[in-house]
């Protein structure tokens, strides 16, 4: 029953690619782009760093992804999901030893001076392997990067590498920085930094802290008639309300990454001349998750675990947090991740009387108050969806008799409590799903890491079998086998609950009207912008 | 809590001040003579008064200093705790981090250095930023003091003439309706009637910006840039003015319907003087002294406003800089911050009491005789 709901919805997201893939065309060729204009997006958060090489986070390409590009970037229809920037192509090596990317011919970087292949094994072994907040780990076995032309770079690795992580990092991990401007002195404290150069469609103009950053046109950019922009302007506005706002007295143009608050979408659809964008997220998924410490006497019972699962209400979280916005989750892997997710896992509907009996089984029967036992909440501070989760999260223990004190905490300190202090029994959690379990969700089961990883399985975990299944799938090469262990481990984690996955959902846009080729890949948001034109 | 030291405070003050001035028979200027008259005495009263507050003054930095810092060290949660928040990362990688901040020495070490590099003027380097304190605070500092400047000015200005307008006539329709408006206002809170300023002028009417300090990268110059910047300031310092006018406007109503009863009024009455001359020359005057002690206070309450106010209004100030610098956990930048206003706090303070030892001869009198 349910797996034929699941084939369903499945088969619907399918043809809902599909026609929108044939509509996109369409839709380019009504309309002939215009150049010039300056568009004005809001900016909520100000990152110290903007150089996506060292720091490849969603604020940081948010910016940076228009001045500094990657080797391919996310794509609705390209092969293997990819579309050519810096690379035009990458082929894997049978043995997972090595990569070989041909590169693009006759760029140049913002300085003027040429791109060529020294500039890829640069950023590759001075940067992204050593210094890259997720390179660390993708990158930890390259040893060299062969040049043997301006336009080739092989990768060397030491160990076997699967081809298919390499491929589903490109798109966030393999921002390429110029080496005549990084070779000298320290990376970390290059001025560069806080002003990138990089071949990408717009130049680094001005940073007015506190207020803007100003992007101009890159009249030398490769790609044919590219950019139609002359400016982007991102307006700080670090207040939730003001975007809406700024939006409405049309002083902005664009606010992506939800920074229009759910609870006002509905409001704004109706503004004549803006619209509500769900499109161009795909591939930046979140998960809701319920963290938990296994240290807990209670929480590693797993009928305590199971009982939990049984007692939230996936779809009120969708229809009442998250207002429609986002989808239920079944396992560790969201539903819209087009190569490895399956829908055939262990489920738990939602069923109080089911709940209470597995935890009167597990031997914690309700006290003379009706409570079993107690533990405390973390609710991550993040977003306003966790909070609300928290809330509802702790109703929903209160309905089995399990009685939940939240502890609310500024970000510094929740990730502190969580991941370094281990002082939570429950916590929500939104990780990022970044297209390859290898790099995400798997780092919340596996054990053996380190106190004070954020993101990261604290809560003391521990299963021989699945971590031997990790480690199997991360030097799995041939695609499919890897792929199959990589269902095999949603299916254990399904099964035995080191955590508890609730729901998955992506950002937001709104934009004007006026706005032109939103949307148009998975990652649009922080992907170049180079076709993105005004209406007059 | 303020609304209940009015009487209090109008209650001492003004009073004992007025009989060597009011019965000055025939002379309409009266009261600033005699102040003249003591102009040279009032300078070294002032001078006095300026060398024992500075000397307090240094003290009350280093408590503020040592306490801000252990209260952020308190808080759980330190600058790469924060930092990771956006990014994540392995556990070498945080190491590297702590190393580089400097945030593996132990507190102690860091308090010692830091007071250190004070003693040479030195603020330190921000972690957020990367970039050193000074910098940081001195491209935020002027839009805070002329937000804040503005709205003092504006609360103090229109509060105190609203405020004779309804003590003129305590009791009448007018000081009930302002009174209550006023404190209508004042009750409300800051962000709140940011919003509703931004929804009605900004949004609806388009009159003002919706935020900035200025237009963006127009290119503007000179008297151009001068009026941007001020079409810009409306709504946020009418939203921080607004908040604080009942603060003035009660005080000086208060204090004039003390001053109403005084027997000097009734002289005045007596000699046949105007209305006029009476509510302005004799009873708001007597009045006023209570409000410039409020505004020594007054600046401290504003730096607090501004956050809200600043991020409400996207202004790119100290108030929000401080705020950001609490969540990154930057304890040098907040320490920076702190002290720039702490030292803006004690020269306003400085200077309302130097005004005060000009508007009246008691104060520091007793050194200067001795």
């Amino acid at each position: 029953m349910s797996e034929f709901t699941i084939s369903r919805r499945t088969m619907l997201a399918g043809s809902a690619l599909l026609l929108a893939s044939t509509a996109m065309p369409t839709i380019g060729w009504a309309q002939t782009p215009k150049k010039g204009g300056r568009l004005v997006v809001a900016a909520d958060s100000e990152p110290r760093n903007l150089n996506p090489a060292i720091v490849a986070s969603n604020g940081v390409f948010f910016i940076s992804s228009k001045i500094v590009e990657t080797l391919a970037e996310a794509s609705f229809d390209g092969k293997d999901g990819l579309d050519p920037r810096l690379a035009l192509s990458w082929e894997g090596d049978a043995d997972g030893l090595s990569v070989t990317f041909k590169l693009r011919e006759g760029v140049k970087w913002h300085d003027g001076k040429p791109f060529t292949s020294a500039d890829v094994a640069f950023s590759a072994l001075q940067v992204w392997k050593p210094l890259q907040n997720l390179g660390r780990t993708v990158f930890k076995d390259l040893e060299a990067v062969d040049t043997p032309d301006e336009a080739t770079a092989v990768f060397k690795f030491a160990k076997p590498t699967p081809f298919q992580l390499i491929r589903n990092a490109l798109p966030a991990l393999t921002s390429v920085v110029p080496k005549h401007i990084y070779e000298t002195g320290k990376i970390e404290d290059n001025p560069a930094n806080n002003a990138p150069v990089g071949t990408g469609p717009f130049k680094f103009a001005e940073y007015k802290p506190g207020e803007y950053y100003r992007l101009e046109k890159n009249t030398d950019y490769w790609g044919k008639d590219q950019p139609y922009l002359d400016e982007i302007i991102y307006q700080v506005l670090p207040d939730r309300t003001s975007a809406a706002s700024a939006l409405e007295a049309e002083e902005i143009q664009l606010a992506a990454f939800s920074a229009v608050p759910l609870a006002d979408l509905d409001r704004i659809s109706k503004v004549p001349g803006l619209k509500v964008i769900t499109k161009g997220y795909e591939a930046l998924t979140y998960q809701l998750i319920v963290e938990i410490n296994h240290r807990r006497k209670e929480l590693a019972d797993l009928k305590v675990r199971q009982a939990i699962a049984h007692a939230i209400d996936k779809d009120f979280v969708v229809k009442t947090v998250f207002l429609g916005y986002a989808a239920t989750a079944t396992g560790p892997v969201p539903k819209n991740d087009p190569q490895f997710y399956t829908a055939d896992v262990p489920t738990y509907d939602f069923d109080v009387a089911k709940a209470n009996a597995l935890l009167d089984e597990a031997g914690y029967s309700r006290g003379d108050d009706g409570k079993r036992f107690s533990l405390k909440l973390l609710p991550a501070p993040y977003f306003n969806e966790t909070k609300q989760f928290g809330d509802y999260l702790r109703q929903a223990l209160a309905a089995i008799g399990i009685d939940a004190q939240l502890v609310n905490n500024d970000s510094a300190a929740h990730i502190k409590a969580v991941y370094t202090d281990h002082a939570f029994d429950l916590a929500v959690g939104p990780p990022v799903f970044r297209g390859d379990p290898a790099i995400s969700t798997t780092i919340l089961v596996q054990s053996g890491i380190p106190d004070g990883v954020p993101f990261s399985n604290q809560g003391g975990y521990k299963n021989a079998e699945l971590d031997a299944l990790i480690a199997k799938a991360s030097e799995t090469l041939d695609t499919a086998a890897r792929t199959e262990l990589y269902k095999e481990f949603q299916r254990k984690v399904a099964a035995d609950l080191p955590l508890i996955n609730v729901a998955e959902w992506s950002f937001i846009s709104v934009a004007r009207d006026t706005v032109k080729n939103i949307a148009n890949n998975p990652r649009w948001a922080v992907s170049n912008w180079a076709d993105t034109w005004l209406e007059a | 809590m303020w609304v209940l030291s009015f009487g209090y405070e109008s209650s001492f003050a003004p009073p004992s001040v007025l009989p060597d001035i009011s019965p000055t028979r025939g002379v309409p200027n009266a009261a600033p003579k005699t102040w003249l008259s003591c102009q040279c005495c009032a300078m070294t009263r002032a001078l006095i008064l300026l060398r024992r507050r500075l000397v307090g003054s240094i003290f009350v930095l280093l408590i503020v200093v040592v306490g801000t810092f252990l209260l952020l060290e308190a808080a759980p949660g330190d600058a790469v705790d924060a930092y990771i928040v956006s990014t994540g990362g392995d556990a070498g990688m945080i190491e590297l981090l702590r190393h580089r901040w400097g945030l593996d020495q132990s507190e102690l070490t860091r308090l010692a250095n830091y007071l250190w590099a004070l003693l040479h003027l030195d603020l330190g380097q921000s972690v957020t930023f990367s970039r050193p304190i000074r910098d940081v605070i001195l491209e935020r500092l002027p839009t805070t003091l002329l937000l804040m400047g503005s709205a003092t000015a504006l609360s103090f200005g229109l509060g105190s003439a609203l405020g004779i307008y309804a003590g003129a006539r305590p009791g009448s329709f007018r000081d009930r309706f302002l009174s209550i408006g006023s404190l209508a206002l004042y009750a409300v809170p800051g962000f709140w009637l940011g919003l509703v300023l931004i929804i009605v002028f900004a949004v609806d009417l388009r009159w003002f910006p919706i935020g900035g300090i200025e237009s963006i990268a127009s290119g503007k110059t000179g008297l151009d840039r001068a009026a941007d910047i001020a079409r810009h300031l409306v709504l946020p310092v009418s939203a921080l003015g607004f908040i604080y006018l009942a603060l003035y406007l009660r005080m000086m109503r208060a204090g004039m319907a003390e001053v109403w009863r005084q027997d000097f009024v009734l002289a005045a009455r007596a000699r046949g003087l105007s209305r006029q001359r009476i509510v302005l020359a004799h009873v708001a005057r007597n009045a006023l002294l209570p409000l410039v002690t409020m505004l020594g206070l007054q600046s401290a309450q504003m730096l607090g406003g501004s956050v809200v106010i600043e991020s409400v209004f996207s202004v790119p100030g100290l108030g929000r800089l401080a705020q950001e610098a609490v969540a990154a956990r930057d304890t040098p930048l907040l320490l920076g911050i702190i002290l720039v206003s702490a030292v803006l706090v004690v020269i306003v303070n400085l200077l309302v009491d130097i005004a005060y030892a000009f508007l009246d001869p008691r104060v520091g009198a007793s050194e200067a005789g001795a």
